[in-house]
């Protein structure tokens, strides 16, 4: 409370004893208010004050931690990429019902949507993203990329053999754009700036209706070649891929003969002298046309796999995350060989406890001695507790790989010693037995400096009262001293635990092969495979497990009790 | 158990006594150990990891400065060592500045949804550094900050904040609110107290809170791996990579200079901490 308000509050009170007589009615403040009121407001500025301190570090820590976590969370269940790499093969697939390979139309809306992304040079991505799931999607994509400019030749082929104005960039230009947009482009091109964009490419209106698949391979033919990042094509200038022409033939086929000649526009005597010729077009079968640029595109989980990752959101790294894969037919265990990350989340958490459990046994002498010592010993001694503490983290595991090594320290003395056999070195590096000892070293102050916080305030003299009352030395100790110790040992027990249960530095140095912890492979995951779905998932597994965690202890100890040193 | 045993304790009370000190002598063996050893191999005159004949022999010859000479000629630990300490003192200065005011804020009476607000700001310490660091690779490289020098400064600020909040409010507790009261009573604005008045009482707790910030970015390694760039490198990180692939004896010596630097800096916590009551015990209340 301010003192405004106390001072407030004192002459109210004196007024209200001189006007209690007179009034009956709710307390006044000095300046006229009711009391509840002033008090009110004294109480929200204050409340206001406290939290426009607090303020700018919340946000400082919202961008730049607590948004990542979040963002990761998100990535962990994100797929778009599918949906936004091949929309209309998705779309496509909707009705598709998964008993024969897909219909032509799917194959078209294929041809579209690989075209594109063959020229954003975004299907080699899609590849490795969907080769997470089906080994062998990441080749066929890559050698699709090569094959898909031959999509749709043989009727580019016959409509310049009909008529040579369909080869020329003018005539499509003329017939798709808007009036607008060709009058801004001219003007863009006369201008001959060249820091300027040209402007992005707009479909005529109605010219949808008439030819459809046309007029959607046509923009995004136009608008991925303007798009492209170092020398940018302008579609005045380009011939359209070969699956534009195959958009034309198909919406010339499809549409009844009505459609074009109701048609009026640009080029319309070009459009109807094409609509009566491709009757007696040479056709192929697109399906067929796939098999030959890659055999997979007629294989059926192929098409499983796009279908079955075409959602926006997925839990496919989550199921990862535990052995499991989603495939067309359900959810499915991975190959027995291939079951590594429940072993590993099984093994850190065992090597977590074990290391917790060795922290208790090796931490709880110390910080029994020490609180029992006198303050001055105590004190020198509490210096070889907080050295190691404060050493670099990285100095302590190298001083661990020094000792350990075959040729190192220990063995050495070991062999000096007669203990062992200069040829049988004892391997204690580069195993389980190595990541236990140098994180077990590493952790055991954050195991003593609780328990010696709450050792100190336990009264020497219940331990006396039970001795007098006839105890042994271990009933007391058992019965008296011990469970008022046990709120340290909860407490370091599990600020060690989470602490070990993600740790990266150590096990990756002295771990090896089997002594690696969930950490490295997420740093391998999102280092070296790339495959940040599957880091992201494995990361929000430990994340909520290390959350509740830390809900445990601040119901146990609370968070405002952590002291440091 | 008592300290002093007394003169009418039994053989097994005797053993249990001694017993005991053996077995805390050995554990604290254990704790300083790795830090006492690396210390004479790092003045190993030959490119090993072990005591050679002639270093036990004490051999002058057997001991030489040759790894220190390396890191302070080679310029990959030259530049690493700056980096450093252009990456630390910049993060620190954040975490202090903006961690000592919002724990200011914390220690009034009415803080709305405390408990929350000090998980969330205690939360970069108990995050695993690998999911802090997948994360901010992530972010950071969508915003545009993975691989830039402020991308790691504002990583390790967020790093250290936790260690100041914990310092700094633990120096609060023991503050006496009716100094402020009576800086104000006698005339002084809000700014005024809080740099003549309250500052210096909090201080020791300040510095040793900002010690602990610039330890956390001195030392880490993890976050900066994932969110620097090969212009970031720090010293941690070059020693990360020394350990994995190309060990040499350098790290020892860098080992050896970090444990000096640490030790410095513990001394100086103790100190503040020792102020610090002082400072509480003579202000009444």
């Amino acid at each position: 409370m301010s003192d405004a308000t106390a001072g407030n509050l004192s002459q109210a009170a004196a007024e209200s004893r001189r006007t209690d007589a007179e009034q009956t009615g709710p307390m006044l403040a000095a300046d006229g208010r009711p009391l509840k009121q002033s008090l009110n407001r004294a109480l929200r500025a204050q409340k206001l004050r406290a939290l426009a301190l607090i303020a700018p570090l919340l946000l400082f820590l919202l961008v730049t931690f607590v948004a990542p976590i979040v963002d990761m969370l998100f990535r962990s269940v994100e797929n778009q990429i599918v949906s936004e790499t091949l929309p209309r093969t998705v779309m496509a697939l909707e009705d598709w019902d998964e008993t024969d390979l897909p219909s032509e139309d799917t194959y078209a809306a294929l041809a579209y949507d690989f075209r594109e992304a063959a020229e954003r040079r975004r299907h080699t991505r899609l590849g490795s993203r969907l080769n997470y799931e089906q080994t062998g999607l990441s080749s066929i994509f890559r050698r699709s990329g090569r094959g898909i400019d031959d999509v749709g030749e043989v009727y580019a082929d016959q409509f310049i053999a009909l008529n040579a104005a369909w080869e020329e960039p003018a005539t499509w230009v003329a017939l798709m754009g808007d009036p607008d947009w060709i009058a801004a482009q001219a003007e863009w091109a006369a201008t001959e700036d060249t820091e300027a964009r040209e402007p992005s490419f707009r479909l005529a209106t109605g010219i949808e209706n008439v030819l459809p698949e046309t007029a959607d391979a046509y923009r995004s033919f136009a608008r991925a070649i303007q798009a492209e990042a170092r020398n940018p094509d302008s579609p005045v200038e380009e011939e359209p891929w070969n699956t534009v022409y195959l958009a034309l033939y198909r919406d010339l086929a499809a549409a009844p003969a009505s459609a074009i000649t109701g048609y009026s526009g640009p080029e319309e005597a070009l459009l109807r002298e094409a609509a009566d010729a491709v009757s007696g077009f040479e056709t192929v079968n697109l399906r067929e046309t796939f098999a030959e640029i890659e055999e997979g595109w007629v294989e059926m989980p192929v098409w499983g796999t796009i279908e079955t990752f075409s959602d926006p959101y997925t839990a496919g790294y989550f199921l990862a995350s535990v052995d499991l894969r989603l495939t067309p037919q359900g959810i499915e265990p991975v190959d027995e060989n291939q079951r590594i990350y429940l072993l590993l989340f099984q093994r850190t958490i065992v090597l977590s406890l074990s290391i917790m459990g060795l922290c208790v046994i090796l931490g709880y002498p110390i910080a029994f001695l020490l609180s029992n010592l006198p303050m001055r010993t105590s004190n020198l001694l509490l210096i070889l507790v907080l050295l190691p503490f404060w050493t670099s983290l990285l100095v302590r595991t190298s001083a661990w790989k020094v000792l350990l090594q075959q040729q190192g320290v220990i063995n050495d003395v070991l062999v000096w010693m007669g203990i062992v056999s200069d040829g049988a070195r004892l391997a204690l590096i580069n195993n389980q037995l190595g990541t236990v000892i140098a994180m077990t070293h590493i952790l055991l102050p954050f195991m003593i400096l609780p328990l010696y916080s709450v050792m100190k305030t336990i009264p020497p003299s219940y331990v006396r009262a039970a001795k007098s009352l006839g105890a042994t030395n271990w009933t007391a100790f058992w019965r008296v001293y011990f469970p008022q110790s046990v709120p340290g040992i909860g407490a370091g027990c599990i600020l060690v635990f989470i602490l070990s249960i993600g740790y990266y530095i150590t096990p990756e140095l002295v771990g090896g092969r089997t002594g690696i912890f969930i950490s490295n492979r997420i740093a391998f995951h999102i280092s070296d495979s790339l495959n940040w779905g599957l880091a992201a998932a494995l990361g929000t597994i430990l994340l909520v497990l290390v959350l509740v965690l830390y809900w445990l202890y601040d119901r146990i100890v609370g968070i405002d009790n952590v002291k440091l040193g | 158990m008592d300290y002093k045993l007394p003169p009418y304790a039994t053989t097994g009370q005797r053993i249990w006594f001694y017993g005991f000190r053996v077995i805390c002598g050995l554990i604290f063996f254990f704790l300083m150990a790795p830090i006492l050893v690396i210390i004479p191999l790092s003045f190993n005159a030959e490119n090993f990891f072990t005591f050679t004949p002639g270093m036990l022999a004490f051999d002058p010859d057997a001991y030489s400065l040759r790894h220190y000479q390396d890191f302070f000629t080679n310029p990959g630990w030259q530049q690493a060592l700056r980096n450093s300490l252009m990456i630390a003192p910049v993060a620190t200065l954040i975490s202090v500045s903006l961690g000592t005011l919002a724990a200011i804020g914390l220690s009034q009476s009415h803080v709305p949804f405390k408990g929350t607000i000090m998980a969330v700001l205690i939360s970069p310490m108990i995050v695993p550094l690998i999911i802090s660091a997948a994360g901010m690779y992530f972010f950071y490289s969508r915003v545009g900050l993975q691989g830039t020098y402020w991308g790691v400064v504002l990583a390790h600020a967020a790093l250290g904040i936790p260690f100041v909040i914990i310092t700094v409010t633990a120096t609060l507790v023991g503050f006496d609110r009716s100094l402020t009261r009576a800086a104000a009573s006698l005339g002084a604005n809000p700014v005024t107290t809080f740099f003549k008045v309250q500052m210096p009482l909090i201080l020791p707790g300040v510095i040793s809170g900002g010690l602990f910030a610039f330890i956390t970015s001195f030392d880490e390694v993890v976050v900066v791996i994932f969110v620097g760039s090969a212009g970031q490198q720090t010293l941690p990180w070059q020693m990360f990579i020394g350990l994995r692939e190309q060990i040499s004896p350098t790290i020892l010596a860098v080992a050896t200079i970090l444990v000096a630097v640490s030790i410095c800096l513990l001394t100086a916590v103790e100190l503040l901490r020792r102020r610090s009551e002082r400072l509480r015990g003579m202000s009444p209340g």
